[in-house]
């Protein structure tokens, strides 16, 4: 095992019943980056970070995760890795403070008070210590399940679309976080749905229907799909668009406010194609590098032939 | 591997108290439902009813007819709550319910029964509720025999019923008074302990679970060991607390002797407090869902009520009923309860429900252990 990667797994499998949740998947990331996972919904990231942390039992794979193996070794693992679900998970019941000196006396930390009280000061949640976790609105939820699954200051951060119905204020402050986190060597697995949040990550796995498609870091991703792109405006956007999509070399169309941008993989058919809608009055295009966005929109298009 | 871990377990352990003070519904629960059955079981429950509604059809008035019906009335049995010539209206009285019984004194009752020709009493009884009348009917044979009595003197006495050549003497022991709430009393101890406690332990996973914290807590180092004991404990307490709740009501309010050894009826109760928090364990191990859980636990608690010796007869049932009701832990409480409560008993008399008792206990850990789910699989 190569000593800087702390997730290193490979043919990570799980199948429920008929449904093959992941399907033979490798993850390799190193030591203090902020890792992407992309996909549409049910793609199988939740399943891969809950076998990552040892919450599933993997049907077929093998690796290890900050050295311990993954498939014998979950106890360990667990004590060093802070998990932070999708949904929140914490209790509704408690108050905030309750919530993390409960957290905190599961793995066993010394100094519950002072480490409490760090963490609500470190995270903004000290005015509001008292409060019922229930009570809180999303992006403060968000804000406890993040110190809750830090407390104990894992190596490993695992982030199961921590952001979901979050106010983009509050996700901004929480990537912030991250960094910061990073920074200071904590590596972290992030899913997520948002492209902006997708530019943040130093490399991004995409997948769908349990398949890895994608794993690269993030600013070579649109020369991997490799994508061009043309940018078009003009009046009557819809017509355009139509008149575009019809022809050949064109992948897509995405309109972007008030352009078009028109994706395609081969670069003369997709040159050709622009060109005939030059001579409409009052259109103007031009050559445009093919980003993050337009090559994920690509992925989800071609997802289900790629994986059969 | 990391091995038990106590502070782990006091974590738990003091995370259920700060929820269960929060949830204040379940814990007016835990505490309510004891003194509730207890009142209703304890004083609106009567095996051997008295004063039962009873209507008389009288065909034929007589000295003998009057002093027979007084004595009914005297027995407390018997309320005569109207009187009628007409065997219409007296069928009438039955079936609208509003007399129980029905007493039709025959014409020429009197001349019969001067003339030495057994003439008969037929009582209707309204046995719809067989409870209810049976106590009434096995009074009835004494009152006539002693209302007779009286009015047939001089030459008559020859047709008063001879004594039997022998007397059977019934010593009703441990209960002398047959006082319903004796026997039901310490046998709702059982009922309450078996009713709440394994109620809020069945929901004690599948809560976790359906809040998705079950998620939280499997993510952590938690063992499963830890939990079970951690999430199970604290309701050792309340278990005590229903405990001195019923004892002490049964002991000022309803009088109710305690004759036999208190450590051993300590020890009898911590060790089926013990079995109905891991049989609700268990339950909450298999349960799906908070709702699956509480229909599991009437599972339970229809037999616990039925076939325990708590609402009927024990020894009444088939075999196949009292087999059944040895396997349940409440049925070997029931009768080291009232052994130890009524008859005085001591270690050694108890021993026979002890022992199966703590088989039960082990067995239901052990299966709530492996049902455990490490994973979220």
């Amino acid at each position: 095992m190569s000593g800087d990667l702390v997730i290193d797994v490979r043919g990570l499998t799980k199948r429920f019943g008929a449904l093959t949740a992941v399907d033979d998947l490798a993850l390799n990331v190193p030591k203090g980056a902020i890792y992407g996972f992309l996909g549409p919904n049910g793609s199988g990231k939740t399943t891969t970070i809950r076998m990552v942390c040892g919450l599933l039992k993997p049907d077929a794979g093998e690796g290890r995760v900050l050295g311990h193996n993954v498939l014998t070794e979950s106890a360990a693992i667990k004590a060093r890795v802070g998990y932070m679900t999708q949904r929140f998970s914490l209790y509704e019941d408690m108050s905030i403070r309750e919530n993390l000196e409960f957290i905190a006396r599961l793995y066993e930390l010394g100094d519950i008070d002072g480490r409490v009280e760090r963490s609500l000061e470190q995270l903004g949640l000290a005015s509001r210590a008292a409060q019922l976790a229930g009570k809180l609105s999303g992006g403060w939820k968000q804000r406890l399940a993040l110190a809750a699954c830090m407390i104990h200051e894992p190596e490993l951060l695992l982030l199961d679309e921590p952001t979901a119905g979050v106010d983009p204020k509050a996700r901004r402050d929480f990537w912030d976080q991250i960094r910061k986190f990073s920074e200071d060597g904590v590596t972290t697995l992030v899913s997520t749905h948002y492209m902006d949040e997708a530019v943040q990550c130093d490399y991004i796995a995409y997948i769908a229907f349990g398949k890895k498609l994608l794993d690269s870091p993030t600013r070579e991703i649109a020369a991997r799909v490799g994508l061009h792109a043309w940018r078009v405006a003009g009046p009557d956007l819809g017509a355009l668009a139509h008149a575009l999509e019809a022809a050949p070399g064109v992948d897509f169309v995405a309109r972007f406010g008030v352009e078009l941008h028109v994706v395609g993989a081969d670069e003369a058919a997709l040159a050709r194609a622009v060109e005939s809608v030059r001579a409409r009055p009052g259109v103007t295009i031009e050559r445009i590098p093919a980003g993050l966005e337009e090559a994920f929109i690509s992925l989800m298009a071609r997802a289900p032939e790629a994986v059969r | 591997m990391s091995g038990f871990s106590f502070a782990r377990l006091k974590a738990v352990f003091f995370k259920e108290f700060v929820q269960m003070r929060r949830d204040r519904l379940t814990f007016a629960m835990l505490i309510g439902m004891p003194v509730m059955q207890l009142l209703l079981f304890g004083y609106a429950i009567n095996n051997d009813p008295r004063h039962m509604p009873a209507a008389v059809e009288i065909r034929e008035d007589g000295v003998f007819a009057r002093s027979f019906l007084a004595g009914l009335s005297q027995s407390s049995y018997f309320d005569i709550v109207a009187r009628t010539t007409s065997e219409a209206e007296g069928e009438r009285l039955m079936r609208s319910g509003r007399a129980a019984f029905l007493i039709v004194i025959p014409e020429g009752f009197e001349r019969r029964l001067v003339r030495g020709e057994r003439p008969q009493i037929l009582i209707s009884a309204d046995a719809t509720d067989p409870v209810a009348s049976g106590g009434a009917v096995s009074a009835v044979q004494e009152i006539a025999r002693r209302a007779f009595a009286r009015d047939l003197e001089g030459p008559l006495a020859r047709l008063a019923p001879s004594p039997a050549p022998f007397e059977i003497i019934v010593h009703r022991r441990y209960n002398p008074a047959g006082i319903t709430a004796y026997n039901i009393v310490p046998g709702l101890l059982g009922v309450i302990l078996t009713m709440t406690l394994t109620m809020i332990t069945s929901i004690a996973l599948t809560r976790e679970i359906e809040r998705g914290t079950m998620e939280t807590l499997l993510a952590t180092p938690l063992r499963p060991e830890e939990i079970m004991i951690g999430k199970t404990a604290p309701y050792i307490l309340v278990g005590a607390i229903q405990v001195a709740l019923v004892v002490t009501a049964a002991m000022t309010l309803f009088r109710i002797p305690f004759s036999g050894s208190a450590p051993i009826f300590v020890l009898a109760v911590t060790l089926f407090v013990f079995t109905n928090l891991m049989l609700g364990y268990l339950i909450s191990t298999v349960a799906r869902s908070q709702m699956q859980a509480m229909q599991m636990t009437f599972f339970v608690f229809l037999p616990s009520m039925l076939l325990s010796g708590f609402m009927f007869p024990f020894r009444a049932m088939p075999a196949w009923a009292q087999g059944i009701g040895e396997a349940l832990p409440i049925t070997h409480f029931l009768r080291m309860v009232r052994e130890l409560m009524l008859k005085g008993a001591g270690a050694a008399d108890i021993w026979d429900d002890l022992w199966p008792l703590a088989i039960i206990l082990a067995a239901l850990s052990a299966a709530a252990l492996l049902r455990f789910r490490r994973t979220l699989d």
